[in-house]
């Protein structure tokens, strides 16, 4: 991968997104406290006059506020545009969707890049620890500068989906509908053993400068996308990992790599190899190493169940929030058994919860792939709940 | 709806909290919703009729009889019905006690072991009965608690459960006549159909 590429300046990009700036910021769980605060977010759909019809979607370690619109630094679609739009299974005609970029992102949410008041310069490496109460705490920020004092639902996969989670326990009477896909109540032992080799790749790349990379016009390219493709494969599955490259060898691939910095043993590639390697170096160029970090650290930290003496059923004791809980047959990254202790703890609590495993052989990813049984399973629970919850139909709207 | 699920219906009032256990494709508590205004949540455990019933915006979960019941509170529910699973579960008796602790009533459909056809094949063959009920050959079959209507009685007198009402039905679910005989009931019911409650 180009280690001269630079994350921002090469293709111009045009952000069609929204930000709210709070001057006097907020107090994080550390005791830090950030200001001004920036929340960067895109909305899709008419925000009803009663102000009941938004759903929250929340997006995942290295997703960002471009949902349903072309990602401004990629060019391709929005990470969820076959789920959200109109006439999709989130509705826009129906539902006003609102997605903001997590706090410690890059896409425009303060975060590492964003200057500190104090020092007038970039956080960088030293941007304060953050938590998943602190990323939902910005997004209840924006949620009340948009005038919304329930949100009809919070949705989110994964790291998402932790985020719907805290919001739910935070903030029970906020959230009437919550929809975690393929997510945990708990970042377990070997996410956070996947998260440290990560970590450790950026911090061995020569260009890291201890997280002040930007000072001396690097990044640390090599050691992101090598946490990058490290992190690709726990996404996938075996099987789908053998049934896309299976142990194909990419002819050309000994004139696409430089020869001085290959011995000709690695020249030939495995289509697997060429995969990973495309999928880390475009990853370096929209993603900042000192956010990778910031956040990753944020899902390690998260445990509601430990917040509570270790009952997980605690946190949600007095919510009235209509649960949907999505898992994948494939998924080993956020497996069934901890969706299923979950499931089992939200019944502890009395709370209404449907719970599907979709079948799939697509591992994590499966939750942002073309899955009917996931399409059927959003759209029927959002349309139960808004019946549940008196929202008017499309027609009346 | 199936003619016992209609029954069952019957047995639940108005705004009940109820749990559907093993709740096929959602029928009864889509019923229970729509007409009585009730809390219907159900347990299933084909994933295929999960997806279509939360689909349908129904609140189900994976889940089944022997596994899932144990995580509920003490009465979280008024009423939880099993419709003709019982004699497939792993522990009956357990599901039972967890089913009258979770809930304040209990509603059981099972098939009915104790049908004069059963006990004339056993009688003259000498083989496992198979029936339009009993359908599927020893080896194979799901139905690794087989009981009758005088076990289940037994059942419900040993763990000191109230009997509120029973109901011997056939297979189309049409009461029968018989109901007020216990003993003919178990000759001529081919499915038994109880409400419990706590003693």
């Amino acid at each position: 991968m180009d280690r001269s590429v630079s994350p921002s300046v090469e293709e111009g990009p045009v952000y069609t997104h929204q930000t709210m700036c709070l001057e006097e910021g907020m107090a994080l769980e550390c005791g830090a406290h950030l200001a001004p605060l920036e929340v960067a977010y895109c909305t899709y759909g008419t925000l009803s006059a009663a102000r009941d019809n938004a759903i929250l979607v929340c997006h995942a370690l290295t997703g960002d506020q471009y949902l349903a619109e072309p990602n401004p630094l990629t060019g391709k679609p929005g990470w969820w545009s076959r789920m959200v739009g109109p006439g999709l299974p989130i509705d826009t005609d129906r539902f006003f969707v609102i997605c903001p970029n997590v706090l410690g992102g890059c896409m425009g949410s303060t975060g590492p890049r964003s200057i500190c008041a104090q020092t007038g310069k970039a956080w960088d490496s030293e941007f304060p620890p953050i938590t998943m109460h602190d990323i939902v705490a910005s997004q209840v920020r924006l949620v009340d500068y948009l005038g919304i004092n329930r949100l009809f639902a919070v949705v989110g996969g994964s790291m998402g989906g932790m985020q719907a989670l805290t919001w739910v326990a935070d903030y029970p009477e906020r959230v009437f509908a919550a929809l975690p896909i393929a997510t945990s109540p708990f970042h377990s032992a070997q996410n956070i053993a996947f998260n440290e080799v990560s970590r450790q790749a950026i911090f061995a790349d020569p260009h890291w400068h201890d997280g002040h990379y930007r000072d001396f016009g690097a990044i640390p390219a090599r050691g992101l996308g090598v946490a990058r493709m490290m992190a690709h494969i726990t996404y996938l599955s075996e099987e789908a990992l053998s049934r896309k490259f299976g142990r194909r060898v990419r002819k050309e691939a000994a004139t696409a790599v430089p020869a001085a910095s290959s011995p000709s043993l690695f020249g030939e590639m495995f289509e697997v190899e060429s995969y990973l390697r495309h999928q880390g170096s475009t990853f370096v160029r929209r993603f900042d190493a000192n956010s990778y970090l910031t956040i990753t650290r944020a899902m390690d930290y998260f445990d509601l169940a430990a917040e509570h003496d270790g009952d997980l059923s605690a946190p949600f004791g007095k919510c009235e929030t209509r649960f949907c809980v999505v898992s994948f047959s494939s998924d080993w990254l956020f497996p069934t058994s901890q969706s299923r202790l979950l499931v089992r703890a939200l019944n502890k609590a009395g709370a209404n919860v449907s719970f599907v495993e979709i079948e799939s052989d697509r591992g994590h990813d499966a939750f942002l792939l073309d899955e009917p049984d996931l399409d059927r399973t959003v759209r029927g629970f959002l349309n139960g709940a808004a019946e549940h919850a008196g929202l008017a139909k499309v027609e009346a709207l | 709806m199936r003619v016992d699920q209609q029954l069952i219906a019957e047995m639940i009032p108005a705004k009940a909290r109820v749990l559907d256990v093993g709740s096929g494709d959602g029928t009864l508590i889509d019923y229970l919703y729509r007409t009585r205004g009730c809390d219907a949540r159900g347990i299933e455990i084909d994933m295929q009729s999960v997806t279509q019933s939360v689909a349908h915006g129904l609140p189900v979960m994976h889940g089944d009889a022997d596994h899932d019941l144990a995580h509920y509170p003490d009465d979280a529910f008024d009423y939880v019905v099993l419709q003709r699973t019982l004699q497939a579960v792993e522990r009956p008796r357990e599901v039972l006690r967890q089913m009258l602790r979770i809930g304040r009533h209990a509603i059981i459909s099972f098939p009915n072991f104790g049908h004069w056809r059963l006990r004339l094949q056993l009688l003259t063959t000498g083989r496992m009965p198979m029936t339009s009920v009993w359908s599927t050959p020893w080896y194979s079959t799901p139905n690794i608690h087989p009981c009758t209507i005088r076990d289940f009685l037994a059942l419900c007198e040993e763990d000191g459960y109230v009997v509120q009402q029973w109901l011997a039905v056939d297979e189309d679910g049409l009461k029968a006549p018989w109901r007020r005989s216990i003993r003919f009931a178990n000759l001529f019911g081919e499915q038994a159909l109880f409400l419990l409650s706590r003693g």
